[in-house]
């Protein structure tokens, strides 16, 4: 049998010959924690060498940071250029390398091999700063209007995102543009593959992130086509407890479960609540809680460490109940805890993540609340352990609210579809069900 | 829907009366509108059956198609519709207009309606093969740039009355019922002795409040309308001149039953809007509707060609861009003209209202090149506070001035301590009024109305390879004006 670190090796060289026979581009499909950014690091390198001049685009400044440091450390001699907004502070891991200029004005960073930036910043360069080659990170989160401001810069590029995470948004509801090919509310992946439909597409295979037991069920319930396979294997992953309780809450049950089988669900009692629902606020400040109060210890092929605030995240649909929890938890006088949106929480990775349902306590069953994306991303940013908080009777409410959405002419169909997803994940849930109160 | 708005919902269910959810009204209401009550046939895809149209509440104008199905007909009610919509739209046509033409429609139904009939019409030819008076593709030019405006959420060019009533009240039905104007009229205003949900339930009887279209009622249809429409059609076809006179004329007077009541309706939520103070921005708002206007007209007398059917990849791009920047800044310019609307953000802690605690107006920033006023004031407060320091908030009450956030102290209430930048005057002294005294109410928001750049776009004959490439140009054809439902 093959091994993980193979599968994705193979898949890498096979995407970087592509990049060397293209007319235009290369799509790569990245499921959570695939190394997508190492992906994006070897390319531009690749590229580099080659002697093509690169310009990266990322969409937010922490990204372009992070993208800077890793471009920066892998190929130590690489002049790059990190294009900033006029009140951009470099972060120290960028103004730590001497190869990296950094300066609001492309013009200023054209001797550079690589320049990297958001993509907000491009779309305000002029076309002098045009560059043979883009390579474009999380491209699923970026709106197909925002490529085609930037899209005169580059003759080609290598788009890299996950498809399984959110779609980006507009706050306008309008069906003026479904239907389109260049309906500006699509993501730039979309439209890219709509004008040019012979652009390869590649998958990366191997999830780094997501432990043995969360992989397959990610995988199945939003990835259904490509689907990915874990690099680590069965037991490598663990989570112990340096102390013990005494006797046993439910919140302890829960912790329990989790850290034996990687997932729990801490169901509390049926009930349509208020969006900012305080018995769940208060239920997913007490679990983070309660994983630093025993003394969670990691163990992995990195090997054993301890799980600190800083390893915790709790993952929430809306930025009301996101500040409920964080006043919660600062009534516990607990800080450092990651406490976001599923908006905010893209891209990130963490030990232990604890996710507030998108449909606990709703009467009803939105797309908005449906969405995959938000609970795929929701239930993928950790390497050990994700606890579900939720009140109960989802999958009777799913059974209520079957989806409805109108099917439109000329729209490709997406997939996964939100109700199923949601379905796949509770049915699986099921079997880590802690019943609290 | 916001924790204030159903709470307001919760207390109209309960004491049987609409609830304010605005202190001033958003929308610009002109003096002299023009009502329109479009009524179609139902079955058919945007067939025009009738319509009850005119600027003044005591003179209302009915049209008619005697028989929908004839294509002829229904461009001779366009026509017709020309004809009032036409001097209307005129007597506002000068150069660099102070004001606009404004419609009024009574549900989102009769927009789409309006913006199909506009489809329909705009590319008819005036020569040739079925060729239609010039006054109908103009009319169909009008309708679109209405309809299209329409969708500009601070534009007040085409009202859409329920709509606009349910942003000004709130009811005990749901947001499905408030689309019917009687129900919410009933709710908002009920006539003596009813209360609110007592007149929402009486509007469901569609004999006494027969619906305001596009759809008529199907028992009126099947009872009334079927056998007069027949009458219309067999005195035709005996040419009958007198008879068809006849039935014409009793097609039209059942018709008018059906239109009448939502025609005083309209007319009183004009009057339950106008009651209304207006918004301190409305009048900003309306300039930029009737600078549209003015260019749109001038673009006409130009002789650019009719709306396209569909936007091409870059005018979707811009058009999304321009919709979402006129969104937030209407949420924003709400939220300052109504102290009702700014509740909601205090509730998400994007607001925040307290008390100056303690001031220092006259405070010098002398770290930097040179010195400069940085006055700091402290606002205690019992809402919650998200800002945190280095957050730069405004103040309805100043807003030109920025205050950056310096400490939140989060005990209960909390203080937080701001310092102000610009809006004080030129000197070191602030101007009088210019920085809060102790004492003084205040509010500050995270979001301001600050002026923001629009984005900018490639011309679409540079359109990348990524969205097709340039569009090819535009020839007028006689295939423009057909339909695949037509």
């Amino acid at each position: 049998m093959t091994s993980a670190a193979e599968l994705a090796e193979r898949a890498t060289s096979e995407i970087l010959a592509d990049l060397g026979r293209t007319q235009r581009g290369v799509v790569v499909d990245s499921p959570p924690g695939a190394g997508k950014s190492t992906l994006v690091v070897r390319a531009a390198a690749a590229l580099a060498d080659a002697g093509e001049k690169i310009m990266v685009i990322a969409q937010t400044n922490e990204q372009v940071d992070d993208l800077t440091d890793r471009l920066a450390d892998a190929c130590p001699g690489l002049m790059i250029g990190r294009l900033s907004g006029s009140d951009y502070i470099p972060a120290e891991r960028v103004a730590r390398h001497d190869t990296v200029t950094v300066s609001t004005k492309a013009a200023d960073l054209a001797g550079c091999v690589a320049v990297l930036g958001t993509a907000h910043k491009w779309a305000m360069t002029s076309a002098d700063a045009a560059r043979p080659w883009a390579v474009v990170d999380e491209a699923y989160q970026m709106r197909s209007d925002l490529l085609l401001r930037v899209a005169h810069l580059f003759d080609r590029a290598l788009l890299v995102g996950d498809p399984g995470q959110l779609d980006p948004f507009s706050t306008i509801e309008t069906e003026r543009w479904t239907g389109l090919t260049w309906d500006p509310m699509q993501s730039a992946v979309a439209v890219l593959l709509r004008h040019n439909p012979d652009i390869p597409v590649h998958a990366l295979p191997v999830s780094w992130r997501l432990p043995a037991m969360a992989a397959p069920v990610v995988s199945e319930a939003f990835y259904p086509f490509t689907g990915f396979a874990a690099a680590t294997g069965e037991r490598e992953r663990r989570i112990e407890f340096t102390t013990r309780p005494f006797g046993m809450n439910v919140l302890d049950q829960t912790l329990e479960t989790a850290a034996r089988s990687g997932w729990a669900l801490h169901e509390l009692p049926a009930r349509h609540s208020m969006r900012t629902d305080a018995e769940v606020a208060a239920a997913c400040a007490a679990l983070a809680v309660r994983f630093l109060q025993r003394g969670a210890v990691a163990h992995s092929e990195r090997g054993a460490a301890s799980v600190g605030g800083s390893r915790i995240a709790v993952g929430t649909a809306h930025r009301d109940q996101a500040q409920a929890v964080r006043s919660a938890l600062r009534q516990a006088g607990v800080t450092g805890v990651t406490v976001d949106t599923a908006n905010s929480l893209q891209g990130r990775e963490f030990d232990v993540t604890i996710a507030w349902h998108p449909l606990s306590g709703r009467r009803d069953a939105t797309a908005f609340h449906l969405e995959s994306g938000r609970l795929c991303v929701l239930t993928s940013r950790h390497r050990h352990a994700c606890v579900v908080v939720a009140r109960a009777g989802i999958p009777e409410l799913l059974d209520a609210h079957p989806s409805t959405d109108p099917v439109y002419l000329n729209v490709p169909v997406k997939f996964p579809d939100g109700w199923e997803a949601n379905q796949a994940l509770m049915a699986h849930l099921s079997d880590y069900k802690v019943r609290a109160l | 829907m916001s924790t204030l708005r159903a709470l307001a919902r919760v207390i109209a269910a309960e004491r049987q009366f609409a609830q304010p959810i605005c202190t001033v009204r958003h929308v610009h209401v002109s003096d002299r509108p023009l009502v329109v009550i479009p009524l179609a046939l139902s079955g058919e895809a945007c067939a025009p059956l009738a319509a009850m149209v005119g600027d003044d509440p005591r003179e209302p104008g009915l049209l008619l198609v005697p028989e929908p199905r004839d294509r002829d007909q229904r461009f001779a009610f366009a026509a017709e519709l020309a004809g009032v919509a036409g001097p209307y739209i005129d007597s506002y046509a000068h150069d660099e207009p102070d004001d606009a033409p404004q419609f009024l429609l009574p549900n989102p139904a009769a927009v789409a309606f309006i913006r199909l009939l506009g489809r329909s019409t705009r590319f008819r030819r005036t020569e040739g093969a079925y060729a239609v008076p010039a006054a109908v593709p103009l009319l169909g030019r009008w309708l679109t740039f209405y309809t299209e405006r329409a969708e500009v959420p601070p534009s007040s060019l085409m009202l859409v009355l329920t709509d606009v009533l349910a942003g000004h009240w709130a009811t005990g039905q749901s947001p499905m019922e408030d689309q019917n104007l009687s129900a919410i009229i009933g709710w908002i205003d009920p006539p003596p002795g009813m209360t609110g949900a007592q007149a929402a339930l009486a509007a469901e009887d569609p004999v006494r409040c027969p619906p305001a279209g596009p759809a008529t009622d199907p028992t009126f249809d099947n009872e009334v309308l079927e056998a007069r429409m027949l009458a219309v059609r067999t005195a035709r076809s005996t040419g009958d001149g007198r008879a068809l006179a006849r039935a014409t004329a009793r097609m039209a007077e059942a018709l008018r039953t059906q239109l009448e009541p939502t025609w005083t309706l309209m007319w009183r939520a004009v009057d339950l809007l106008r009651a209304l103070p207006e918004g301190g921005h409305v009048p900003g708002r309306w300039a930029a509707d009737c600078a549209a206007f003015g260019s749109y007209l001038d673009y006409l007398r130009g002789g650019g060609p009719p709306q396209a059917k569909r936007d091409g990849a870059v005018s979707a791009a811009r058009r999304l861009a321009n919709l979402e920047r006129a969104q937030e800044r209407l949420a924003v310019e709400r939220a300052y003209d109504d102290s009702l609307i700014m509740a909601e953000y205090r509730m998400t802690g994007e607001a925040f209202a307290g008390t100056v605690v303690a001031a220092e107006p006259d405070r010098i920033d002398a770290t930097g090149k040179r010195r400069v006023l940085r006055p700091r004031v402290t606002v205690e407060t019992s809402d919650m506070v998200l800002a945190r320091p280095g957050a730069v908030l405004t103040s309805p009450a100043r807003p030109g001035q920025e205050a950056k956030v310096i400490e939140v102290l989060d005990d209960a209430p909390s203080q937080v301590v701001l310092e102000l930048k610009g809006g004080m005057g030129r000197s070191l002294t602030p101007e009088p009024g210019s920085v809060p005294a102790v004492g003084e109410r205040v509010c500050y928001a995270t979001f301001s109305d600050r002026f923001q750049p629009t984005a900018a776009f490639p011309p679409p004959e540079e359109t990348p390879w990524t969205h097709g490439g340039p569009p090819p140009q535009y020839v007028p054809r006689d295939e423009d004006a057909t339909e695949v439902w037509s």
